[in-house]
């Protein structure tokens, strides 16, 4: 028989909560170097783009909200299979947490794209296939987070968001493919996000560095929503109000 | 009983009672023929520009129309208990989901796609169109039910489902409204418009597998509740 220990630990808010604590710095740290240094790196020491001009360097908080955004859906689906298959609260807690911080970064990314496309497009909104599929992710972030405070029991909230979760998931696929579809139907060929091989290796190495510590920045905050979450729902117990008293 | 048997009891009640209450199949109805009759009020009259608009139009109102049906799918056989007493028997959740969301398609979605023509005709849309209007329409409306049943199964337990409801599907809806209206569009500029119908054609099949499982897990979350 294979050791479950690791599982059922996985399980257990208070194991969690103190395993949490224990990796904030190593988040936070990195998470902000890399997002402060790639800022810098990216508006003081690239060259300007020959075509755009400066107004090309909010790529380096575009990209990585849009990344982050998707990824954290994903992350949330996963959470949310898992707390429907094992019933496992944490995962619960995990998918309630990851709505309010992927909307946020998929407003983000909205609004600088938005910002960039003025200059750029002479526009600030179009009815791209990329746009268009973000907006809708957007969307569908808000309506889980309004699904879950429908609700009056946490539990059945929970399970409603992680049905709805999965669902948007299967959906997020077809979705864009019909964004795009959508769009090569009815425009005429415009401009083109830059794909990431041809992009100027020193534009793209602090773009990466930003990646990286959108995604760093991603879990910081997750967890800090986790961990916030967990002590709200385990007031209760004698660890948390250990916890509350030493301080 | 078998599954089958069960199946068709389950949709001969639904119907028998959406014919008896007759506003159930007939508001959506009157909700898609109003509303449409409402833009050429606020667009103005002029054929062409109405003829460009009609089958977006169309669609969209059909859309709105077909949700607002999907509201009291499950509200009902939720109040009486009747929902629970599905739930609880020994046959699989699957087939019942289907012949509900089947029955709601019934008295919705076909309702729905008959009365397009005559729309179609008040807003100018070419008649190259009307066919594959009806037939986007007819795919296209039970992709609807099978989304909006799963957004109505989630909610059915909340007080104020309605707002919320449109909240949670909308998005979801967004693939079948394009290609539906990608194909009326097709057929009037005469290009190839199977594809498109393919493609809801396979949003259907790729619904009806998954969807009663979605429908059928959010029942017994709202029930247990």
């Amino acid at each position: 028989m294979a050791n479950w220990q690791w599982f059922h630990k996985w399980g257990s808010p208070r194991w969690f909560y103190q395993f949490s604590g224990r990796l904030l710095p190593w988040l936070a740290i990195p998470a902000l170097l890399l997002l402060v240094g790639g800022c810098v790196w990216g508006l003081a020491f690239v060259p300007a783009d020959f075509k755009q001009g400066n107004s090309f360097r909010i790529i380096y908080i575009h990209v990585p909200a849009a990344a982050v955004a998707m990824g954290g859906y994903m992350l949330m689906a996963t959470a949310a299979a898992v707390h429907l298959i094992w019933r496992m609260k944490l995962a619960a807690i995990v998918m309630k947490s990851a709505a309010p911080i992927g909307a946020a970064l998929t407003f983000l990314a909205l609004l600088t794209g938005a910002v960039w496309g003025k200059p750029t497009w002479g526009t600030w909104w179009v009815w791209d296939a990329r746009i268009t599929s973000v907006l809708i992710l957007f969307f569908l972030y808000l309506g889980l987070i309004a699904l879950h405070q429908a609700f009056e029991n946490r539990d059945a909230a929970a399970r409603a968001c992680a049905v709805l979760a999965i669902v948007g998931a299967v959906n997020i696929p077809i979705i864009y493919w019909s964004v795009e579809w959508w769009y090569s139907l009815h425009q005429p060929a415009s401009i083109k996000f830059v794909g990431e091989s041809t992009i100027h290796p020193t534009m793209l190495r602090p773009l990466m560095a930003t990646l990286s510590g959108m995604y760093l920045f991603f879990g910081w905050v997750l967890l800090l929503f986790v961990r916030a979450e967990i002590i709200e729902r385990e007031k209760n117990t004698r660890w948390v109000q250990a916890l509350v008293s030493d301080k | 009983m078998g599954t089958g048997a069960v199946m068709f009891a389950v949709l001969r009640r639904d119907l028998q009672a959406a014919l008896r209450r007759g506003s159930e199949w007939s508001n959506p109805l009157l909700f898609f023929l109003m509303v449409c009759s409402l833009f050429p009020l606020g667009i103005g009259p002029e054929r062409q520009q109405l003829a460009v608009l009609a089958p977006g139009i169309i669609w969209v109102v059909a859309l709105l129309a077909s949700m607002m049906a999907t509201d009291g799918l499950f509200r009902g056989d939720y109040d009486d208990a009747t929902l629970e007493q599905l739930l609880l028997s020994p046959l699989p959740l699957y087939p019942l989901v289907l012949a509900k969301t089947f029955g709601h398609w019934l008295v919705s979605g076909l309702p729905l796609s008959l009365l397009s023509p005559l729309l179609a005709t008040i807003l100018q849309l070419p008649s190259e169109g009307l066919a594959v209007l009806m037939v986007s329409l007819l795919l296209g409306t039970a992709v609807l039910s099978f989304i909006g049943a799963i957004g109505a199964a989630l909610t059915v337990g909340l007080r104020k489902g309605g707002l919320l409801l449109s909240l949670i599907v909308l998005p979801l809806y967004i693939p079948v409204l394009i290609f539906g209206s990608a194909a009326v569009k097709s057929a009037i500029d005469g290009m190839a418009y199977l594809p498109p119908l393919a493609v809801l054609a396979a949003l259907l099949m790729a619904a009806l597998a998954l969807a009663p499982l979605a429908i059928g897990g959010a029942l017994r979350i709202s029930v247990d509740q």
